[in-house]
């Protein structure tokens, strides 16, 4: 994990003041194409649905099935990440249109939208990397900081990630319960078995849907619809969880602690965001189909910012982070995936111990890095 | 769908009326199993964004001007729109700038257009956002969305033998709506035999179904800016039981209420709706007993205040804005990108009401400040005095 990075003499609320800038100057030319933008987008992706539906209902053609498949698992991907996500981050809110607004969005996915939205935007959001704050350290599973203590369960940890991948919409879903707050009784468990009810009515819809309802309508393809379905399903699930993973666990990520966040200012928040994402690097299809969450950093900056916009800003960030002597943690997919697998499998081991000479001390800013 | 939407019209789907809204209903709880999360109609306004029933829309199919700052706006309604009594008004949402505006017009059309479409017109007002961009810069097939139609200035039924409108300015759009359906409405039709007796001898007007004794009176400021002149003038020469008097008030000055005596002897004995700016209302209010008298507003007769205002928290949402003392907490809200339910925006119809969690606010209208914890407060119509929470 990268060190001393936030050691060095930052001035946090210039880098602050510059980056409000930023945001006041998207916020001041949202407009027209940005509301076409998206509009679009929703039309396309429920278009792509219905036509890889239909191709898998005609799918005793081989083509047919693989072509149905494959723009039902895009139509999801899409769903999911580029407009489920940032719907529910508020992000295109200011059209104030009730139908694309996060209070009312609804997603093609196992977690309902309003458990989601405090487990991400709340927690996850406001207290990115904090070590014990951010559940999404490992999602409470899985030790990705040397910092978290070891248990030997944790040896298991590469052959439960390829579950996890598999079936991240559930793992979500179950995640956004709190389970492991309640034996603490930080967690109602009265309030938890409420929300898992609601979980299980939606994962009930959802797999009544697509295992149920269109097989059945298939009639003699009821298999291979179902199996286009789970396959399309599947892929998103394991898409999706390699995108996230590489948004705040590569090396490059760094993690705090809980008393360094204490009195935070806002320029020492946007520095925190800054130093616990990474960046995709990659072309236009590659930031549309991981909802632009290759540009995590900007992403994590402003999280309602709406997201077509990050890739013009994210080379005024990149600038920024420069100019402040900052580090602006990039890579390409492979790189930055390789580079999760290989710490999901050292930490799945006991230690690194820390070295000495990483306890930097603390930058004027009050943030400590502890990687 | 936002809370504004719902009451307004029934959920009724683009093919209930043929096969019956119980099967449909089955139809479309079967098609949700599909369609889930969503709704089939998120799917169906993707052919057509008139078939949703979960917000109505409306597109507009052409924009023609009336004078050299009015407009009609031609409307075809989409699925779930109920027909509208002449009188009502809409609420119409315009994206300009990917932002949805929401503005109240009265319908400028009588009920039951063989074309099932309807009109508003539009007077622009200088810096009028929403009638600026409705006058100039909207192309037929643009999509608005629609709430209503709703309003209290309509006409009982059956009507009064006798009545009368003074109108004043763009205040003629809701009853043009009225007298074409006085006129040339179904009711006129039946009655055609009462109408000639109405004629001859007014005094006994009561028992005739048929078209009333109409007086109009309408002012504008020159024969030019005299929205609908021309057809007013047509409707006359066409119905002798309309009679028409024009003010062209920059040539003969405003009309007084004294001077209707002279206008319209019996002016007494006429139940009144009365539509136009502020002072007309006023004098209208002042000049004619209560019960005979019906006003439309156009806007929240609003007290400019100076100092107070403060900053309004959206406790659901999360959201906080500062609001000054002239801002309604609704426009407040919508500014701050939240979800508020809303309908006349005048302080009318009630869409708009929501529980205060604390603070107090102050009625725009009366200016008096008034609110406890779980109030429900008018949004439209209240601005904040002092910080305030709301729940939302």
């Amino acid at each position: 994990m990268s060190t001393a990075a936030s050691a060095r003499l930052v001035d946090a609320e210039e880098f602050g003041r510059e980056l409000d800038r930023i945001r006041d100057e998207v916020i001041a030319s949202l407009g027209e194409d940005d509301a076409r933008y998206i509009r679009n987008l929703i039309a396309t992706q429920r278009k792509l649905e219905i036509g890889g539906r239909v191709l898998l209902s005609a799918s005793w053609l081989p083509p047919a099935w693989a072509a149905g498949t494959a723009a039902l698992a895009i139509a999801k991907i899409l769903e999911n990440m580029e407009i489920g996500h940032n719907v529910l981050h508020g992000q295109w809110d200011w059209m104030r249109d009730p139908k694309i607004h996060s209070t009312t969005w609804e997603w093609d996915t196992a977690s309902p939208a309003e458990q989601w939205k405090h487990s991400h935007n709340v927690i996850h959001h406001t207290w990115t990397n904090v070590l014990g704050k951010d559940r999404d350290i490992g999602y409470s599973a899985m030790r990705v900081s040397p910092e978290q203590r070891w248990y030997p369960v944790h040896l298991f940890q590469p052959f439960y990630n390829v579950l996890l991948a598999l079936f991240f919409e559930y793992g979500i879903a179950i995640y956004d319960l709190e389970l492991e707050r309640i034996p603490s009784g930080e967690k109602d468990l009265r309030e938890a078995l409420t929300q898992l009810r609601t979980v299980a009515g939606k994962i009930r819809r959802q797999v009544i849907k697509d295992y149920v309802a269109f097989p059945l309508m298939a009639g003699p393809l009821f298999l291979p619809v179902l199996l286009g379905n789970l396959s399309a399903n599947l892929t998103r699930n394991v898409w999706a969880h390699a995108i996230i993973f590489c948004g705040h666990f590569p090396d490059g990520a760094e993690m705090f602690t809980e008393d360094r966040v204490d009195g935070e200012t806002r320029g020492e928040w946007y520095v925190r965001q800054l130093l616990g994402s990474c960046n995709i690097d990659g072309g236009r299809l590659l930031h549309l189909m991981s909802g632009n969450l290759s540009h995590q950093i900007e992403h994590h900056l402003f999280p309602d910012l709406p997201s077509n916009r990050y890739g013009e800003i994210a080379p005024r960030v990149r600038a920024l982070c420069e100019r402040f002597g900052l580090p602006y943690s990039s890579g390409s997919l492979a790189r930055q995936t390789g580079s999760v697998w290989k710490r999901v499998l050292r930490l799945a081991l006991p230690g690194p111990a820390r070295h000495a000479a990483e306890k930097a001390a603390p930058p004027v800013s009050g943030l400590q890095s502890i990687g | 769908m936002s809370p504004s939407h719902q009451g307004y019209h029934q959920p009724v789907n683009a093919l209930g009326a043929v096969h019956g809204p119980a099967v449909m209903r089955r139809l479309a709880g079967a098609a949700r199993w599909l369609t889930t999360p969503l709704f089939p109609d998120d799917y169906l306004s993707l052919v057509n964004p008139l078939w949703s029933e979960a917000e109505l829309c409306g597109r507009i199919e052409a924009v023609r001007p009336e004078t050299a700052d009015a407009v009609t706006v031609v409307i075809r309604p989409g699925v779930g729109w109920k027909p509208h009594r002449a009188g009502q008004w809409v609420g119409i949402g315009v994206d300009i700038a990917g932002v949805r505006h929401w503005r109240t017009y009265s319908l400028s059309s009588p009920p039951g257009r063989p074309d099932g479409r309807v009109t508003i017109t539009v007077k622009t007002v200088p810096n009028g956002l929403v009638s600026r961009h409705l006058a100039r810069r909207t192309t037929p097939g643009t999509v608005v969305a629609l709430t209503g139609p709703a309003g209290e200035f309509v006409l009982p039924e059956p009507p009064p033998a006798r009545l009368l409108f003074l109108t004043a300015g763009s205040g003629i759009t809701p009853v043009r709506a009225m007298l074409y359906d006085l006129l040339t409405g179904p009711r006129a039709h039946q009655g055609t035999a009462g109408r000639k007796n109405i004629r001859h001898s007014p005094a006994h007007g009561t028992e005739h179904p048929g078209s009333p004794d109409v007086v109009l009176v309408h002012s504008a400021p020159t024969p030019e800016q005299m929205i609908f002149g021309a057809e007013l003038r047509h409707l006359a020469a066409r119905f002798p039981n309309l009679s028409l008097h024009q003010r062209h008030t920059r040539i003969e000055g405003r009309l007084r209420p004294a001077d209707l005596t002279a206008i319209c002897p019996d002016w007494a004995e006429r139940p009144a709706w009365v539509c136009g700016p502020r002072g007309l209302l006023q004098e209208a209010a002042e000049h004619w007993p209560a019960d005979r008298l019906h006003i439309e507003h156009f806007r929240a007769a609003a007290q400019m205040r100076v100092g107070e205002g403060g900053r309004v928290r959206f406790t659901r949402s999360g959201r906080q804005i500062d609001a000054d003392e002239n801002t309604s907490l609704l426009a407040a809200g919508e500014d701050a990108g939240v979800l508020m339910p809303s309908g006349c925006r005048m302080g009318i119809c009630h869409g708009c009401v929501v529980p205060l969690v604390s603070g107090r606010v102050r009625d725009l209208r009366s200016g008096q400040a008034h609110g406890e914890p779980g109030d429900l407060i008018q949004t439209c119509v209240s601005a904040a005095a002092g910080p305030v929470e709301i729940e939302l």
